[in-house]
């Protein structure tokens, strides 16, 4: 499924702005957002997922107006993960989990709609914890359950809103693993708005710099994560070294 | 991954909802089994065979049964148990929505100031003497279950004002309680002996007015709005992870909400119209109901209101009983019996149930 986001605008109040933001993701890419804090990433995410409507643009999926699709049917495709999750009331894992079929579930639970469950559980590596209670449970673990729900709705593109911006370095790791696992396994798309640079550069195919608003250079991340590039948008000078596996990894020095 | 481990899923799910099941139907028994009992109990002294007679009697040409029987069980005791139920259910289920749609464990109809909406309506008509219906016999229902529902809209559209933010809401709904209490207390202190006893017996909400003809109509209504309001139960579901992802799960949340919320407040204020203010039933019913079966909605929507109408039978029998032929306010005897059930619930179980 190829995803493409044409001119889009949108303003609530002074925070959350976004003005002709034009970007693609192909099928089997993860696509990381980065930018400075207020740059848009994650209302761009949730401008994509329809949460937030847009005043101006349009965003394809598969050459479609994602607007005319059924919300029905466009939640079959995107699944939403939030950057954390607060349940008030008590759910099973596999409730929550469950939650993610809502797109495909009449009153009665099917039995298919079990086994994706249980299928999902398991790729995430955490059927263990299929009928503990939410609260229970770690961040780490929390935000995988979060992902195993979004997974459940069986979405051609994940949209992910910063999941690894409250996990320790195992869990980062982890999280970024199974994105990186599902994208290839299932032939699906990722968005991620990501604060690591470190981390969306050893994981995504191709990156997206915003900067006031707009779109400020997209590309690999050996193109968009030069001394420059983080030195015009973040207002930090950085040294960008050689890291993991050829990719770049940022050493930030100071603010300028 | 093995079919084995897929099957066991299955098998561990089936099991899980056929306790639910199970559950539910223990709690649609145990109302039917007080009832049954509840029938025989009270001021005039009927054997449970007696009371059976007179109910089987209305319907089969059975055996010889004194119209006194009849009389005491068909035309008193029926209705008020009938009326228990569903004020129950009601409230329960009111209660479990409103939470459940606001994200809120404090949530009731009583904190979004739909009780007291209707409290000011009834005494409005009952010191006044006229209603937005003008005078008549249901002058105080009428106006009781308009404001109930005036209230509502207020709080509604006040939070509106403010895109729609639940806690705009609940606050909204607080602090209109806090007006129409002023206003009772005002109209309290402005009003005569006779009026100033009816307003006080009106908030201390009872089951005692209940009549075959108001029992009739309430029963389909109630049914109707509860079948109405399950049909949202996965909507609900949803919606208690966050707006944000409940959207993304394809559901439109304005809407649901303000269909769930507006049909609550409708059961809500048609029963509390009658009885006058019935509390802790609508607050407390859900969470008794997710420490024990969990917060799917499927099954706590029921089970909410079955336990409501359990408590509420049980404490309305206890205080026409208790020290009969005078009955004790049932807000009262709720309190006594189903205060300590539920702190006995809180600090015995092991798990937080929200944070």
């Amino acid at each position: 499924m190829k995803l493409k986001v044409k001119d889009l605008s949108f303003s609530y109040g002074s925070a959350n702005t976004l003005e002709d933001i034009t970007m693609e993701v192909d099928k089997g890419e993860i696509v990381s957002l980065v930018g400075p804090n207020g740059a848009g990433k994650s209302t761009l995410i949730k401008c994509i997922d329809r949460i937030l409507k847009p005043q101006k643009g349009t965003v394809f999926v598969d050459g479609k107006e994602a607007a005319r699709l059924s919300s029905k049917d466009f939640s079959k495709m995107m699944g939403y993960v939030p950057q954390s999750t607060l349940e008030v009331f008590p759910y099973t894992v596999f409730d929550i989990v469950l939650m993610g079929r809502r797109p495909h579930i009449g009153w009665r639970v099917t039995s298919n709609d079990v086994k994706v469950v249980a299928r999902t559980l398991r790729f995430m590596g955490i059927e263990e914890f299929a009928s503990r209670y939410f609260d229970e449970l770690s961040g780490g673990e929390k935000q995988k359950i979060a992902m195993a729900r979004a997974l459940a709705q069986e979405p051609k593109v994940l949209l992910l809103d910063e999941p690894t911006s409250n996990l320790d370095i195992r869990h980062q790791l982890e999280v970024m693993n199974i994105v990186k696992k599902l994208v290839q396994e299932k032939k699906i798309s990722a968005i991620m708005a990501m604060h690591d640079l470190n981390l969306a550069s050893r994981f995504s195919d191709n990156m997206v710099m915003l900067k006031d608003k707009g779109v400020f250079t997209v590309g690999d991340p050996k193109s968009v994560l030069t001394p420059a590039n983080i030195e015009n948008v973040y207002g930090v000078r950085a040294e960008v070294r050689n890291g993991h596996m050829g990719r770049p990894y940022v050493m930030p020095i100071e603010p300028i | 991954m093995s079919d084995d481990e897929v099957f066991d899923a299955e098998e561990v799910y089936a099991r899980a909802s056929g306790k639910k099941t199970l559950f539910t139907l223990v709690l649609f028994v145990g109302v039917l089994a007080v009832a049954v009992f509840a029938t025989s109990m009270g001021a005039a002294s009927l054997g449970m065979g007696e009371s059976f007679g007179a109910v089987l009697a209305e319907f089969l040409p059975v055996e010889e049964v004194s119209t006194f029987a009849q009389v005491v069980v068909l035309q008193l005791r029926l209705p008020r148990i009938l009326m228990a139920i569903i004020t129950g259910i009601s409230l329960g289920v009111a209660g479990a929505v409103m939470q459940g749609v606001l994200r809120n464990p404090l949530v009731s109809p009583y904190t979004l100031g739909l009780s007291s909406g209707a409290a000011c309506g009834a005494a409005i008509a009952i010191v006044l003497g006229v209603g937005v219906l003008g005078a008549g016999r249901y002058v105080i229902v009428i106006n009781a279950f308009f404001f109930s529902l005036l209230t509502m809209a207020i709080v509604y559209g006040i939070s509106r004002m403010r895109g729609t933010s639940v806690e705009t809401l609940i606050l909204a709904g607080v602090a209109m309680g806090y007006l129409f209490s002023a206003v009772i207390s005002l109209l309290k202190y402005v009003s005569g002996n006779e009026e100033l006893r009816e307003i006080v017996f009106w908030l201390m909400g009872g089951l005692y007015t209940a009549r075959w003809e108001n029992v009739i109509i309430l029963i389909p209504a109630v049914l109707f709005f509860t079948l109405l309001l399950m049909r949202y139960s996965w909507d609900l579901n949803a919606m208690s992870a966050g707006e944000e992802v409940a959207s993304s799960l394809g559901i439109n949340v304005n809407r649901v909400r303000i269909i769930c919320l507006s049909l609550s407040a409708v059961l809500t204020a048609s029963v509390i119209a009658f009885t006058g203010i019935i509390g802790f039933i609508g607050l407390v019913s859900p969470h008794v109901c997710r420490l024990l079966i969990g917060s799917d909605h499927r099954y706590l929507i029921p089970c909410s209101g079955l336990i409501g109408a359990l408590v509420l039978l049980v404490s309305d029998t206890a205080c026409r009983t208790m020290i009969s032929p005078t009955e004790i306010p049932v807000g009262i005897v709720t309190a006594f019996i189903g205060v300590p059930f539920f702190l006995y619930l809180l600090v015995s179980r092991k798990r937080r149930w929200w944070q």
